[in-house]
């Protein structure tokens, strides 16, 4: 499912003297199929284009369109939820939506309001909790005896279950162990393969965005300022830096080495390309010589 | 939601209201309503009208924000007015009598007076919050209690409890909003169906809503603590309060208010 953003401005409560213009004139648009990363300094407007995906919020003048469904500033407010089902986001800190008694009831919770039976929910549920990396024995638990961890990964387990087209993630990571980030990551990839799904995901860590992303939406004091592939948009570590933004570490690695008088085709975002494209510069004397260490 | 909660907040400003001292802002909002019981004529309403009206103008607050106060009182507001219409005792000339009701001349302008002195207490009183910051209201409160402590009435923890709850007020406002949003996408309808429908869909708000506030409670309570806080007792303050020329002036006026309207009060 495309989303499309069509001259979308925001305003949180306007009218007051609490007026916050979030969100300036967004053209944008978020291709079927895609990982896209949105990234920006603290306070650019991600949270809030993210709510605009889901018509949680709708914007104060433009259009949002999702899939087949065009959201305007006078959509009702009703005949939302066959949208909602479509669209899965995961809020930052989303153990805060946990309220079950059981784990298994939390989690079946959002495909039984979309229509589900409950024998089914429960079913799903148990198939959810193995796949973001927890034990079938929790199921039984309440979800408040879990730990910070564990109680984020059954947050994001519900969502999963409602088997979403499009899976919206704020920051999923954040607070996570390395060994948990890198786990739910790679079952995120693994999924959006499995599943087609369409991935937006808000993140501080550009890592993540060179690891995974193959789009990248660049935003700035509600405005989106560039579009582009990972490649594109590391490209310019100066712009990145005006912008409050960092470079993926093999990439700040890499500008070192240029800095000392290397030269790059292409500038690499990961471990791999940044391997291989040393690799394609050693002398040959040298990769035969064989001992080298990786 | 947050939007139709705003009244009564705290609105930053720069005017001679604002940086008046909340101990005399407090007291002298509470004196004006007893005062207003002194009017009992149209020259004494419309001289309370003209006060009210100046403060609000010396207070830069947009109108709107005063016409917004009323608004969700207004049918509690009628309700009274049109009981005092229709069951006042009759006076001067009758329009109409069935019964027990009468409407009268006497009963109109009773009415009338009634709804003056609703507009008048609700536009001081939202004056007063408008433009007082939630902490320097508790201090103020706080200092005016002391004299309880005579009869050991906990003031300072009864003033702590009434910060923290104004400090969390706006932090459980953003709270709900964000938990209700998480549990729309997964599928929640709030304020649909029928009414057995709706209180379902408020138990996933309220439930995290507790948890979230247990634990916050108990965060502050440890932070609290490890910072050494013992009950107030002897504590210094941060925000001290005080007492300027300017709410001496605005005691006097309020003085020559009182006399003014028992001069033209009928
Ligand atoms: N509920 C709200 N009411 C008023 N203003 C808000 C609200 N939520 C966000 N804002 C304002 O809108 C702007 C954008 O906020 P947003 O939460 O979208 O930023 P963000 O890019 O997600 O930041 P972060 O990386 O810190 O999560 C900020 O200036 C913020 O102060
Ligand atoms: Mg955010």
């Amino acid at each position: 499912m495309a989303i499309t953003f069509k001259q979308v401005e925001f305003t949180y409560q306007p009218g007051t003297p609490f007026e916050t213009k979030a969100l300036t004139d967004i053209n944008v648009t978020i291709p079927d199929g895609s990982y896209t990363a949105l990234i920006g300094h603290t306070g650019s407007g991600k949270s809030t284009l993210l709510q605009h995906l889901d018509a949680l919020l709708k914007p104060t003048s433009g259009t949002v369109t999702i899939g087949d469904r065009v959201i305007t500033p006078t959509t009702s407010n009703k005949d939302l939820k066959r949208l909602r089902q479509h669209v899965g986001i995961v809020f930052q800190f989303p153990e805060s939506q946990l309220f079950e008694e059981t784990v298994a009831k939390d989690i079946a919770f959002g495909p039984q309001n979309f229509g589900a039976s409950e024998a089914d929910a429960l079913k799903l549920a148990a198939k959810m909790l193995t796949l973001v990396g927890l034990d079938a024995d929790l199921l039984q638990r309440s979800p408040f005896d879990l730990s910070g961890g564990q109680m984020r990964r059954v947050a994001i387990a519900g969502v999963l279950a409602m088997q979403p087209k499009v899976l919206v993630l704020d920051e999923p990571t954040a607070g996570l162990d390395p060994q948990g980030r890198l786990e739910m990551m790679d079952m995120f990839a693994r999924l959006r393969h499995e599943q087609q799904l369409t991935i937006v995901l808000v993140t501080h860590q550009m890592d993540d965005v060179a690891n995974y992303a193959n789009n990248v939406i660049v935003m700035d004091h509600g405005r989106v300022v560039k579009t582009g592939t990972p490649q594109a948009i590391f490209k310019d570590p100066q712009w990145l830096a005006e912008h409050h933004l960092g470079l993926p570490k093999t990439t700040a690695f890499a500008q070192q080495l240029i800095a000392r008088g290397m030269t790059f085709d292409e500038m690499p975002l990961t471990e791999d390309q940044l391997a291989a494209a040393l690799v394609k510069q050693l002398p040959t004397s040298v990769l035969g010589g064989g001992d080298h260490d990786e | 939601m947050m939007s139709k909660m705003i009244f009564g907040r705290y609105i930053p400003g720069n005017s001679l209201i604002h940086h008046m001292d909340p101990r005399a802002k407090l007291l002298l909002s509470f004196y004006f309503i007893g005062i207003i019981f002194i009017a009992n004529n149209w020259p004494t309403y419309v001289l309370l009208f003209a006060f009210t009206l100046l403060a609000i103008k010396l207070s830069g607050v947009k109108w709107s924000f005063f016409i917004n106060g009323v608004k969700p009182l207004i049918w509690l507001i009628l309700f009274t007015v049109v009981l005092q219409i229709l069951f006042s005792a009759s006076g001067g000339q009758v329009y109409f009598q069935w019964g027990i009701i009468t409407i009268s001349q006497f009963g109109l302008v009773n009415g009338v007076y009634i709804f003056c002195r609703f507009v008048l207490i609700i536009f001081m009183s939202t004056l007063l919050t408008l433009t007082t910051p939630p902490l320097e209201l508790s201090d103020a409160i706080e200092y005016l209690l002391m004299p309880l402590k005579v009869v050991h009435f906990p003031v300072y923890e009864v003033a702590l409890m009434l910060s923290i709850a104004l400090r969390f007020v706006p932090t459980l406002m953003d709270e709900t909003e964000k938990i209700m949003n998480a549990q729309r996408a997964r599928g929640v309808d709030f304020g649909e169906g029928n009414i057995f429908q709706q209180m379902r869909a408020i138990v996933p708000l309220l439930i995290p809503l507790f948890v979230s506030s247990f634990n916050r409670a108990e965060d502050l309570a440890t932070a609290m603590e490890a910072r050494g806080y013992q009950g107030g007792e002897g504590r210094s303050k941060y925000r001290i309060l005080k007492w300027h020329g300017r709410d001496t002036w605005a005691t006097v006026t309020f003085a020559v208010l009182t006399v003014a309207l028992v001069y033209l009060r009928a």
